[in-house]
């Protein structure tokens, strides 16, 4: 019970973060994209601003674009924003708030076969993070100093679905400029979206470099996973539902975890703790929990 | 030990970020990010 509730109750975060990062659905009719004050503030999430309905930037989109502007050569505006948003949630918001990772997950019900992620691939995200959205905008730049935003025009399959297909749908002059740029990026897209039907949150485990930050944060972020040893037996449950293929009780702040609390709710001695301020829910609840063992030994 | 650490480090990340996005800010970032929002970014779409 406690398990469907938590699982419902994360469904309706991401449903809601969801529509508040693309609060412009009218705009998708005239091919239109939103143009207000919000756009100078990015969404927590991958999410990319030229999606008709979305409200705010792309932190990755946005960190290339000043990455590689000509005026300058590092975002400090972004990076803020993202150590603020990891420092807090960590990818407590891949979980919770990413409108990409929602889609994912809708995309893995689909009931056919599932199979694990190879290991090596995890190190991918990492890489993509360094080399397209920091060396390749920064170093690779026109003759007017500008680089491009490598990651956005040749990986992200966000912006290929929310972006390109709604744009080029309602847009016929755009259409005429379709070339193999665009084949590759249907191609990225297809190949990731038949992933995510295999795998739980592949373009997450493999390839988002926003995973990557957020993945590095979760070392320290607020908002996280905390396990009492004296209370484990070690029964392996919470590994098994792990989707994320996280093993919690050794590593609880793995850079994979998504802060789902499917662990949290499979764990039959509540030895998992997930929120902020979890030292003191910690002692409150031993506190708790103590007069029922003592009752029970009685 | 291992908490006080971690909330160092929490304080210290959230002072750095607090000090990067002012800093950005201040000196014009925000109108960079906007402009690319705001203007169909064929990069992104799959045809720059």
């Amino acid at each position: 019970m406690g398990k469907i509730k938590q699982s419902i109750k994360r469904k309706i975060f991401q449903i809601a973060a969801f529509g508040f990062s693309n609060a412009h659905l009218m705009n998708f009719k005239g091919g239109r994209i939103y143009k207000g004050k919000w756009k100078d503030f990015c969404s927590p999430g991958l999410n990319c601003y030229s999606c008709p309905a979305a409200s705010f930037s792309c932190p990755i989109g946005a960190l290339q674009a000043v990455n590689g502007s000509m005026e300058f050569n590092f975002s400090f505006y972004v990076t803020g924003l993202l150590l603020a948003f990891g420092v807090i949630f960590g990818r407590g918001i891949c979980g919770w708030f990413c409108p990409f990772g929602l889609f994912q997950e809708l995309l893995h019900k689909i009931p056919v076969p599932k199979f694990k992620l190879w290991k090596g691939f995890l190190y991918l995200k990492y890489i993509i993070l360094v080399v397209f959205v920091f060396i390749l905008p920064i170093a690779v730049t026109n003759f007017m100093g500008m680089g491009k935003p490598a990651f956005c025009q040749f990986i992200c399959p966000a912006g290929t679905l929310e972006g390109g297909i709604p744009l080029l749908s309602t847009h016929s002059e755009l259409r005429q400029t379709i070339g193999s740029l665009f084949s590759l990026k249907m191609f990225i897209l297809i190949v990731t979206i038949a992933c995510c039907i295999f795998i739980y949150r592949f373009f997450c485990k493999a390839l988002c470099p926003l995973g990557a930050i957020y993945g590095i944060m979760n070392k320290v972020s607020i908002y996280h996973l905390e396990i009492d040893k004296d209370k484990c037996v070690d029964c392996g449950k919470c590994q098994n539902i792990c989707k994320m293929e996280v093993n919690p009780v050794d590593k609880p702040n793995s850079a994979e975890c998504i802060r789902c609390g499917e662990c949290v709710h499979a764990c039959p001695k509540n030895a998992l703790y997930l929120g902020f301020n979890l030292s003191s829910k910690k002692t409150a609840q031993t506190q708790k929990t103590a007069p029922v063992q003592n009752k029970g030994k009685i | 030990m291992e908490n006080k650490m971690k909330n160092i480090a929490r304080v210290a990340v959230f002072v750095v970020a607090g000090a990067f996005a002012l800093y950005g800010i201040t000196r014009g970032e925000v109108a960079v990010v906007f402009s690319k929002a705001v203007n169909i970014c064929l990069e992104c779409i799959g045809l720059g």
